[in-house]
């Protein structure tokens, strides 16, 4: 090769990573870069969308969500909704994932059990809210089998009573969640060296010693990344209540992604939805921030 | 080793064996619920005391959503929408990912980052600026709204996806491309793209799955009952019949069965892709 040839091979190499990456690049910046930076625009604007000048509003309209006992109100209840959801779904994940990885069920059994504890995953949101309506029904099974047992003296209207809708909806979704942490846990678990466990062994260690010093600590960095993800993308479900409270009744399950839609698109209040989705964003930024750290750090 | 015959032994396994049954109804009653609808009059349904199997067996409520053209245009909207996603993302990723597998350049780390970061976005941030686009583009309402929107939520995992699939091939084999004075695309396509079909298929999966899954977008930028998909079907169908439970009960079962198929004849693939944004 002569040496122009070389240097032209080598600019080559150069932009070649630059092009492969453009389309992608293009997508992202114009279709999710420049859209999180109108929504902050509208944020601060009177009559986003909807008109062609809108004026500058300051803080108004942020200042309307912080005066807002609803948004408070859907705050609390995301809150509740997502630190329910990621305990029972680390809880429910790890108790089967600890079953099925034991050595007293025998492997075909395993195979089966592995495949049907995952269903809860392979349904779309609107169809587990779907089920869980017709369970839950004020006629359905679920009444009409605690009434026979006793346990509850007459039919209880689990979606559509202020007491028990936001505990019905965190319920649903603790169904339809636990098999993240369930699958990755399984792999965790077969991660993990036997020596650590024949070392034990020896030293006489009981099976919760076992659990507590060895299994557990070693799964320590799926449990917190998991977490951290879950914790994030269970706090902008949206299908899961929109079809089975709808946020009612009376507000008691409106999460933050309902209250904002709900300002977006029945009240036509873009820019103060707008606002809304700011927070949401902000709040998931620093929660991702704390999550690329954790994964960096690893 | 383990001594299996103590008493206490064999007790600690019947216990297991008995809260894996329980762990088996906790999951699968609420699916098998569902499926035995499906197959019960709207009368049945709610009897008392309730049927675990159906009474009366009946089709009457899948031959009422297949015998249905309204229904059946949600059902290849779905397809075809998630179909065209799947075929663009796939592409897109592809190239970016040789590109992060292949190449060391300046910004590489930080393009990583904003990659992996994109997955946390909040879906709801981006529905109102995206209504704004898609009206002022006049695209509202129709497939072109539906494809652009889900290709920003589909790539970053693609990305990710096919960039961990790149890196465990051996780079000899490029390499050899270019001794030979081929260039970086001849390498992609005539090596690269023959020896990564799994992580093809896998990514493909992905796609296809988070697509058939979306609901926000599609219940916002979409309006006429022809441009519907599937899951904001099953919302239709739960507003207008209150109570043909049968007839959403089916509804869910069709609108399941790509992804149980999926699930069954390719387990492996689906797996990768459902734990990929956690594992990496």
């Amino acid at each position: 090769m002569t040496r122009q040839k070389r240097s032209h091979h080598r600019l080559k190499r150069a932009v070649a990573p630059y092009l492969y990456l453009s389309p992608s690049l293009l997508i992202i910046g114009l279709l999710m870069l420049l859209p999180m930076v109108t929504v902050i625009a509208y944020s601060f604007q009177n009559s986003a969308v909807l008109r062609r000048d809108p004026s500058f509003a300051g803080l108004k309209h942020y200042q309307a969500i912080f005066v807002d006992p609803v948004f408070w109100a859907s705050l609390w209840h995301t809150l509740y909704f997502t630190c329910m959801s990621v305990v029972f779904h680390m809880t429910i994940g790890m108790v089967f994932a600890l079953m099925l990885n034991s050595d007293r069920i025998n492997p075909t059994l395993r195979n089966i059990l592995r495949v049907l504890y995952i269903l809860p995953w392979l349904f779309t949101a609107v169809i587990i809210a779907v089920i869980w309506r017709l369970l839950l029904e004020p006629n359905g099974v679920v009444n009409s089998v605690l009434m026979q047992m006793g346990i509850i003296g007459s039919k209880v209207e689990w979606f559509s009573s202020p007491e028990t809708a936001l505990h019905a909806v965190t319920f649903a979704n603790i169904w339809a969640g636990y098999p993240l942490f369930m699958v990755s846990l399984l792999a965790g678990l077969q991660g993990i060296p036997k020596d650590f466990y024949e070392a034990a062994d020896i030293d006489g260690a009981k099976a919760y010693q076992k659990l507590i010093f060895i299994t557990i600590p070693q799964l320590m960095p799926i449990i917190i990344s998991i977490s951290l993800l879950d914790f994030i993308w269970t706090m902008q479900v949206f299908p899961l209540i929109w079809i089975t409270t709808g946020g009612g009744p009376i507000y008691s399950t409106e999460v933050l992604s309902t209250y904002t839609y709900k300002l977006a698109f029945s009240s036509y209040n873009l820019s103060q939805a707008s606002a809304s989705a700011v927070v949401i964003l902000l709040i998931s930024l620093g929660l991702t921030l704390f999550y690329i750290r954790y994964q960096k750090a690893r | 080793m383990r001594k299996r015959h103590t008493p206490k032994d064999r007790l600690i396994t019947v216990a297991l064996h008995v809260a894996l049954a329980a762990g088996l109804f906790f999951a699968a009653f609420p699916i098998y619920w569902m499926l035995s609808s499906s197959f019960k009059s709207n009368t049945e349904i709610f009897a008392l005391p309730p049927t675990v199997l159906p009474k009366a067996f009946t089709l009457e409520a899948y031959a009422a959503i297949l015998g249905d053209p309204v229904k059946l245009r949600f059902f290849f909207n779905s397809y075809f929408v998630a179909g065209a996603v799947t075929v663009l993302t796939v592409l897109i990723a592809l190239l970016a990912a040789y590109g992060f597998s292949r190449f060391n350049f300046r910004g590489k780390g930080s393009l990583n980052t904003l990659i992996i970061s994109t997955q946390t976005i909040p879906p709801i941030t981006l529905l109102i600026p995206f209504f704004g686009l898609v009206v002022s583009y006049g695209i509202f309402d129709t497939y072109v709204a539906l494809i652009l929107t889900y290709l920003v939520f589909t790539l970053p995992y693609a990305i990710l996806l096919m960039t961990g699939y790149l890196n465990t091939l051996p780079r000899d084999l490029d390499e050899a491309v270019a001794v030979d004075g081929g260039t970086s695309w001849t390498a992609l396509w005539r090596v690269i793209v023959p020896i990564s079909l799994p992580g093809i298929v896998a990514t493909s999966v992905y796609t296809f799955l988070l697509c058939w899954n979306e609901f926000l977008f599609a219940l916002t930028l979409t309006k006429s009952t022809s441009m519907r998909t599937v899951p904001i079907g099953i919302q239709l169908l739960m507003g207008q019949h209150a109570f043909e439970w049968n007839q959403m009960m089916a509804m869910s079962v069709l609108g399941s069965l790509p992804l149980l198929l999926i699930y069954l004849v390719a387990q492996r693939f689906f797996l990768a892709g459902m734990t990929a944004g956690s594992v990496k």
